[in-house]
């Protein structure tokens, strides 16, 4: 594909770029209608504890308060995915958090409603808390958290296993294992969460910062008990999400019910410290990873263990769970892989999706590991990798397919930019280097269906062309992507474009802005409702004698209205059918994945071990850049919040208190923390993206968490095993090098986890999609 | 933290809410407009900003002086209005991203963060914007490193940061 565009590959500014700088946009907690009253939850402040009663009596009494609700008003339980429903959006039998909802007040001001919160009496029977991976697979003191999963606070276990591991361990010629940590840590949107509700005409209304307005649809129309045509759900200007906000939340919830008692437009808008809590960040995750090869460095069988540390709730946990283990053979060629997973509940607030779900843990690990082997080889450790590269049109033992797959390429720009194979040996000075790849989108929808993921509709009336989507733009520029879709297909500009978007009354479906879905799925639905449009403008034309080229659009629209009456289009995406015959396969398909290579340079000081990133150098195969101006931003981004996985953030808990729930406490970096950034973009026009794209949201964060580590090693010969890497572990670690000992930090062994029996399944045939090409 | 209804017995909430609260009348000069205003005394400029006077540019992240998203301009110089009390800023300039444009032309730093993608979601960059324009008024040629340090107590989540950094760089060129 080699034409020409006008639009696509132009580093042109946001559709929204102006609304965003002038302080003009519009965000959740921006909105005040007439009468609007004011919603604060209060939380419980333990734990684990049993609600033996609940009083509301003074808080309703109190002047101004216009209604209390408990977990009795909105018993019906919801939860992300259809396995896991087990959250209320007040609890009144059991609280599992501190911070887990109780009780909810509207009032006509804020401070009357937390007032009133304070006055609302709980009498509790404390239970004693779960708060680690290990008191979790122990039998619990007074009782479980939840109702389900098991043996004791075990929420899911898989194990499954591809090709012969035994025999491809029996090959090896060596083998070795390694165990890490990476601590769980959070999204810090800056924007906290905020939802307001109105109920008119018998009809529920929801502005909220949302990523996903049709699973809030969802789960409002199955908690409050209304057929979805009586609810109506709106993406406000979003001020951040990296996953933060893709499960319905229990606020959007109580505020949307106290909007239908009250009749009066309800908000709530969490505190700092509420959105601490709410987290539903990074899982802290345990790795176990044994790996075989040949003495020439060729991978023969991997086998890779997980337990994460699940929270209170599922949330998206079972799949976080899947991925922990789906993504190895999608960068490595793995011809044997067996997978054992384990999420437990324990008291602390639910873990879920951030930027790279469930997959930034597993490839710390991996990349460490492969680290460790090559220095075991005497190989240098980036030939050692690339010789177990996947390769592109390929399936993984596992059968994922791999379509397009620029590593190659990746990594050559890395290498060749940092000058790591010339690089300065000193101590203290270090470069490491890491690969990664993320999904362009789940290949399967969070509930089971046979529908669309993304669905467009294009309107043309005189001239003027308006594109509707359920894409919910979080700043990342879905909007963008869509106005320049649309706009590169009919002749036009983005700026021409008007866009409607996530409204769920007015927008045909598109599930989300998570998974870096967005620009293949809606992109591809765009681009078929586009040509479809542009047909029609052209058959108009070309009936009246003339040529497309020659006429202005708003001719071309008026003879195609004239011809056809009203002019709307659409397209639609589904993913193809590609997951394997096994049962977990939903997790990891992906129409396109893309990769990353990355290198960090730092200086290491032995004595505080405090780390200087001095410069990372990332290449991402984006398959094409639709704007490459977002996709560096994208990219750059992403390196940021590795970086600080890497080096700071965790989400810690004392007591079953959040240690630092404020942005001071809490350390993310700052403008003086971050380094120069090269990046690299490199386009493998992947057969089945739109114009060949595919994503740029997450996978460049992944390879930065271990080209750290790596780096530490390269200064100080000191394996730093567990996230983030601390200056006390740094040390920590060098004194046990001088000691003679492990020079390493890192977890001291994995736990005993009752998994169940290994399901074996057959790899693919290797003519399978010879056999049946998938749409492409 | 109470926990039971006997606490409750000994509490006399309707005193609690009911207590009168002391405002004040405070003339407040923002964006070149003058208001006068009957606000509790204890609400931030912040609070006051954003729900008299329906100015929704100005941010806010943490409310507790930590991220820098609240920032205005009082007298030119960038302050963290959820840590100011209007009584204090009374008779002073105060400029949110409101008036940092000249109608519907933007400023040189609005439009270098619009054409260079420095800001995404954009919930930081009224604060960033503003805490920048005073940079460029003391200090019009900065280094890259005077920019990090005059923005050191501005957080972004989505960018990086350097982008901001080269909009700031491009905009310092335009003005100059």
């Amino acid at each position: 594909m080699n034409q020409k565009f006008s639009v696509i590959g132009k580093p042109l500014p946001k559709v929204d770029a102006a609304s965003r700088v002038t302080g003009q946009a519009v965000y959740a907690d921006d909105m005040l209608l007439p009468r609007t009253l004011h919603c604060r939850i209060l939380r419980s402040p333990h734990p684990h504890a049993r609600i033996v009663s609940i009083d509301t009596s003074a808080a309703k009494r109190i002047p101004g308060v216009q209604a209390v609700i408990t977990g009795a008003d909105l018993p019906v339980k919801f939860g992300i995915l259809p396995v896991t429903q087990d959250e209320r959006a007040l609890e009144h039998e059991k609280v599992r958090y501190v911070g887990d909802p109780i009780a909810a007040v509207a009032a006509t001001e804020e401070e009357i409603a937390a007032a009133a919160c304070d006055a609302i009496a709980v009498e509790y029977e404390v239970l004693e808390p779960v708060m680690s991976i290990g008191a979790a697979l122990a039998t619990p003191k007074d009782e479980r958290i939840q109702d389900y999963g098991g043996p004791n606070n075990i929420h899911k276990l898989v194990a499954l296993e591809f090709g012969d591991v035994d025999g491809g361990f029996a090959r090896a010629d060596h083998v070795r294992e390694d165990v890490f940590f990476f601590q769980g840590n959070t999204h810090l949107p800056m924007e906290q969460h905020s939802a307001i509700a109105t109920y008119v005409d018998g009809k529920v209304t929801l502005w909220s910062s949302t990523q996903v307005v049709h699973y809030v649809h969802r789960a409002l129309a199955k908690v409050l008990e209304l057929p979805m045509n009586r609810i109506r759900v709106i993406g406000a200007a979003h001020g951040g999400g990296f996953g933060g906000k893709t499960d319905p939340f229990a606020h959007e919830i109580i505020v949307a019910k106290l909007a239908m008692i009250t009749g009066r437009p309800v908000k709530c808008t969490l505190t700092r410290e509420e959105v601490f809590y709410a987290h539903r960040g990074r899982h802290p995750v345990l790795m176990w990873v044994r790996t075989g090869v040949t003495k020439d460095g060729r991978i023969t069988a991997m086998h890779f263990k997980s337990a994460l540390d699940g929270g209170a709730y599922g949330s998206y946990g079972v799949a976080s769970t899947f991925y922990t283990g789906a993504l190895q053979t999608v960068t490595y060629d793995i011809p044997a892989y067996r997978f054992e997973g384990c999420r437990v509940f324990t008291n602390k607030p639910p873990c879920g999706p951030k930027r790279g779900h469930g997959t930034p843990q597993p490839r710390f690990a991996i990349e460490l590991h492969l680290e460790k082997i090559a220095h075991d080889l005497g190989i240098d450790p980036v030939e050692f990798k690339r010789r177990n590269f996947v390769k592109p049109m390929t399936r993984t033992v596992n059968w994922l397919r791999v379509t397009s797959c620029g590593l190659e390429e990746c990594t050559e720009r890395v290498m060749t930019a940092s000058g790591y194979l010339k690089r300065e040996r000193r101590p203290g000075r270090g470069m490491g280097f890491a690969i990664s790849s993320y999904l362009s989108g789940a290949g399967t929808a969070i509930y089971w269906n046979d529908m669309p993921h993304s669905e467009v509709q294009i309107k043309v009336d005189r001239g003027g062309v308006t594109v509707y989507c359920g894409a919910m733009d979080i700043g990342q520029g879905s909007d963008s992507v869509l106005a320049a879709v649309v706009a590169e297909e009919l002749g036009l500009q983005p700026k021409d474009i008007r866009l409607v978007t996530a409204d769920t009354d007015t927008t045909p479906i598109d599930l989300g802005s998570y998974s870096s879905r967005v620009t293949f799925m809606a992109g591809n639905a765009a681009l078929e409702a586009a040509r479809k449009m542009r047909a029609l403008l052209v058959e108009a034309v070309e009936a009246s004698g003339r040529r497309f080229e020659e006429v202005t659009f708003e001719e071309a629209s008026v003879l195609a209205e004239a011809r056809f009456g009203t002019l709307t289009c659409a397209g639609s995406y589904t993913p193809p059918k590609i997951a394997g015959p096994y049962k977990g396969s939903g997790v990891g398909p992906s129409p396109a994945y893309s990769y990353s290579a990355c290198v960090v340079d730092l200086d290491a000081d032995r004595r505080t071990g405090l780390l200087h990133i001095n410069k990372v150098w990332i290449a991402h195969d984006v398959g094409r850049a639709i704007n490459p101006l977002l996709v560096e931003g994208q990219v750059e981004g992403s390196v940021y919040m590795g970086l600080g996985e890497a080096l700071m953030e965790e989400q810690t808990f004392r007591k079953g208190l959040h240690k630092w729930p404020s942005m001071l406490e809490y350390k993310s970096p700052t403008f003086l923390d971050m380094p120069e950034v090269a990046t690299f973009i490199v386009e493998t026009n992947d057969p089945e993206g739109p114009y060949g794209a595919k994503e740029a949201g997450q996978g460049p964060l992944l390879p930065v968490i271990p080209a750290v580590s790596a780096a530490v090693f390269d200064a100080l010969g000191v394996w730093i095993d567990e996230v983030p890497i601390t200056p006390e572990k740094v040390v920590e670690a060098l004194r046990r090098k001088d000691k003679g000992e492990l020079p390493r930090y890192g977890p001291q062994g994995f736990p005993g986890i009752p998994y169940p029996p290994t399901i074996k399944v057959e790899p693919p045939p290797k003519d399978l999609d010879r056999a049946a090409p998938a749409a492409i | 933290m109470r926990e039971s209804p006997a606490d409750y017995a000994r509490l006399d909430l309707r005193s609690e809410v009911e207590r009168p609260v002391d405002r004040q009348v405070i003339s407040l000069d923002v964006n070149g407009e003058r208001r006068e205003l009957l606000l509790p005394v204890h609400k931030t400029l912040l609070e006051v900003l954003r729900e008299d006077m329906q100015l929704t540019g100005t941010k806010h992240g943490c409310e507790l002086g930590e991220c820098g998203t609240c920032t205005v301009l009082i007298d030119s110089k960038p302050e963290l209005s959820c840590l100011v009390l209007p009584i204090q800023v009374e008779g002073r300039a105060i400029t949110t991203i409101e008036g940092l444009a000249g109608g519907s032309q933007l400023h040189p730093l609005q439009q270098a963060f619009a054409e260079l993608g420095a800001a995404q979601c954009g919930y930081c960059s009224p604060g960033i914007l503003l805490a920048s324009k005073s940079l460029l008024e003391t200090n019009p040629q900065p280094s890259r490193d005077e920019i990090r340090e005059a923005l050191a107590g501005n957080l972004c989540r989505c960018t990086g940061y350097t982008k901001i950094l080269e909009a700031v760089e491009l905009a310092a060129g335009r003005m100059l």
